[in-house]
């Protein structure tokens, strides 16, 4: 992604990440979310005027969770996502132009039109196509670690999930089995206050999810989950902890989405007051006021302008790709396909 | 003869709790990457599986690729789905098929999923292994739920019923690439004796060397020309029992065991219809879409014109299982009632 924004990522490996990052990577993460939240817009107009299809749960105001845990990732590293997986998948890693043409049902989406908003992913990355159910990825992601720490590799999973997430069943299995196998996982909590409409402190008497971690001998964790600086240094505790086999850690990130939970959803359930207070911490804003201490603003608009270009350059990719042929959808259900051709 | 006793005539007789031990130790053998997850699998002094399946094998491969779990079969049919994506061949053990619903996400969402929604870059290579059927042990750790799988596109679902093919079939499934519902009946293992199975002879002959089942395709168990039964589990034996008695009425069964029940071996099963222009199915399953349901249409579908009488299906009644002997036998499918629906469908 960053590519296409013409800033080459750096590879981080365990060692750096306790470090800051260094000017030129605070440019890197602010394109990364910048590129995040202007693909959200863009892709909500595009919906309106029915160019993609389904429905859409996005991230606007998450961003630097996305972008803070995983700049500490390599690319060898594996996430799971959830239904509002956008921003995981661009910054993980997944080509900005297969998420549009997948976006769009398009043949040259990052799953050939099979997966679309919801499972969004690219294993190329590391990432799974997106898990839709809530708490569905908190049980799979432990085969991944079970994997990494059976094949002795040093790869990590993380598992993002929402602070619903957190009243499943899923939650508590995979957390359990992940701390009683000592496996290489960060269970990174996009706490956003509500789940769809229900506000979690009527869902939850713990506020904070990062407390249940305690219950199963687990490290947990609290951050400002509207900075990303500070998302990326708790991000490379939790990720050096699990490479190193101390893990897993689970890393609560207080946030909050600016759009609805999905595509019609207006936000009756929430005050504009409340909503106006999270905004005055928008992740963005907040690194371009940093970054505009040694920038000129000039500098600034061009990088903003260099983003709205590559999303208008994946946009055209995604319009002008064919679509997937209608009797692709029988197939690709089986590695291996025993019995009779289910096209008639 | 005392099961697994050395050749007395050539044959090496195994039970089939035996034949999946061996199947399992070759495939470990074999391929580093497969592994066991389960509840009581290899704990020191324990069970080695609900029914002993796996006695010994912690002593040969260790805990590392034996891998004891807590009570938690969302967790680790999630952990056996996650190491699958990641190239690994798990062999997770539910203990009784009835414990499927508490992981019914990670296996019909997850598992049987992921390689579609992935458009074919994702594969889940793991074999389930599901003790099931009725040994007096009531509504929660008897059932029969075959036929909830065989409606979920992205799995294929085994039956088996002898210690030969649920070698080879097992020895099949860990190599296969998709996830694999291997179905096992209780009553079947040997490891208890033959009384609790009706004084059946539980052991079959298994070759030393090295074989593969492929998953898919069934066996005629009985060849006939009056009529077509195909069974599996303990109506399998019941099929062949009814179709002994019958053979002094002059009703000649074919008997197939289907194996396979996701995908159907239709090839087999079609040709044997045609023959006999007849068919009963048999499963302990219930009745009400069970599978016999779906295989009785594809029959219709393709071989209407080929049948001489209605199809006909005995299956376990549309209640709960009971545990009370009386209750329970009256619920499952009797020699007496597969023999019945037999007669019946040869009348005319």
């Amino acid at each position: 992604m960053s590519t296409d924004a013409g800033v080459e990522r750096a590879a981080p490996d365990g060692a750096a990440i306790t470090a800051g990052p260094d000017a030129a990577h605070e440019v890197d993460l602010y394109l990364r979310m910048l590129m995040i939240r202007r693909f959200e817009e863009r892709v909500y107009l595009l919906y309106l005027q029915g160019e993609i299809p389904g429905t859409l749960h996005q991230s606007q105001g998450q961003e630097a969770v996305a972008v803070g845990v995983c700049d500490v990732l390599r690319r060898t590293d594996w996430i799971t996502s959830t239904h509002r997986p956008h921003g995981h998948a661009l910054a993980k890693g997944v080509d900005l132009r297969a998420a549009m043409a997948e976006l769009f049902g398009k043949a040259t989406g990052c799953c050939g039109g099979k997966g679309g908003s919801m499972h969004l992913g690219d294993p190329a990355v590391g990432m799974l196509p997106a898990i839709a159910i809530v708490g569905g990825g908190n049980t799979v992601v432990t085969g991944l670690g079970l994997a990494f720490k059976l094949m002795r590799t040093d790869q990590v999973a993380v598992c993002f999930f929402g602070e619903g997430a957190s009243n499943e069943g899923a939650f508590h299995e995979g957390l359990n089995f992940a701390a009683v196998q000592h496996l290489p996982i960060v269970f990174a909590c996009e706490n956003n206050l509500y789940g769809a409409s229900t506000p979690f402190h009527q869902t939850s008497l713990v506020p904070d999810v990062a407390a249940r971690a305690a219950a199963y001998g687990v490290r947990g964790e609290i951050v400002d989950g509207m900075d990303v600086l500070a998302v990326r240094e708790a991000a490379g505790r939790a990720v050096a902890e699990a490479r190193t086999g101390a893990g897993p850690v689970l890393l609560e990130c207080k946030t909050y989405r600016f759009a609805g939970h999905s595509r019609g959803d207006v936000r009756g359930y929430r005050s504009r007051d409340e909503e106006a207070a999270w905004k005055e911490r928008d992740p963005i804003v907040r690194l371009r006021e940093r970054l505009a201490v040694t920038l000129d603003e000039g500098v600034l608009d061009a990088m903003d302008a260099r983003v709205e270009r590559t999303i208008d350059d994946a946009i055209e990719f995604a319009r002008q790709s064919p679509l997937p042929r209608a009797e692709d959808a029988l197939t690709g259900a089986y590695a291996t396909v025993i019995g009779r051709e289910l096209m008639p | 003869m005392t099961p697994g006793a050395p050749p007395a005539n050539g044959e090496r007789r195994l039970t089939i709790a035996e034949a999946l031990r061996e199947a399992i130790a070759e495939e470990m053998r074999h391929d580093e990457k497969v592994f066991l997850i389960g509840e009581d699998v290899g704990i020191p002094g324990g069970f080695g599986g609900a029914f002993g399946v796996y006695l010994g094998l912690t002593e040969e491969f260790g805990h590392d690729r034996i891998i004891d779990t807590p009570i938690s079969e969302k967790a680790l049919a999630g952990a056996a789905v996650g190491a699958a994506l990641m190239g690994m061949r798990p062999i997770p053990d539910l203990q009784y098929a009835d414990f499927l619903f508490e992981c019914m996400d990670e296996l019909v969402n997850q598992a049987a999923k992921m390689r579609y929604m992935s458009n074919g870059k994702l594969s889940v290579p793991m074999v389930l292994r599901c003790p099931v059927g009725t040994a007096n042990r009531g509504a929660q750790h008897g059932q029969c739920p075959e036929s909830y799988f065989v409606h979920v596109p992205g799995l294929k679902v085994v039956c088996v019923s002898d210690a030969y093919h649920a070698k080879g079939l097992l020895k099949s499934a860990v190599r296969d690439d998709d996830p694999v519902l291997f179905f096992e009946h209780k009553l079947l293992y040997g490891s208890k004796g033959r009384e609790q199975a009706g004084g059946m002879d539980l052991t079959a002959h298994v070759p030393e060397e090295e074989y593969f089942f492929p998953i898919g395709k069934a066996v005629v168990k009985r060849e006939g020309t009056s009529v077509t039964v195909v069974a599996t589990h303990m109506s399998l034996y019941r099929s062949l029992a009814a179709a002994e008695e019958l053979a002094h009425d002059g009703i000649d069964c074919e008997v197939i065991d289907p194996l396979t029940l996701l995908p159907f071996d239709e090839d087999t099963i079609f040709a044997s219809v045609r023959k006999t222009g007849r068919l009963v199915i048999a499963h302990e399953d219930t009745l009400t879409a069970g599978w016999g349901a779906e295989l009785a249409a594809r029959v219709a579908e393709e071989c209407l014109y080929s049948l001489q009488a209605p199809i006909r299906r005995v299956a376990s009644h549309d209640v709960p299982l009971p545990v009370a002997p009386v209750l329970e036998q009256t619920v499952v499918p009797s020699v007496a009632r597969i023999k019945a629906a037999l007669q019946r469908c040869c009348e005319g």
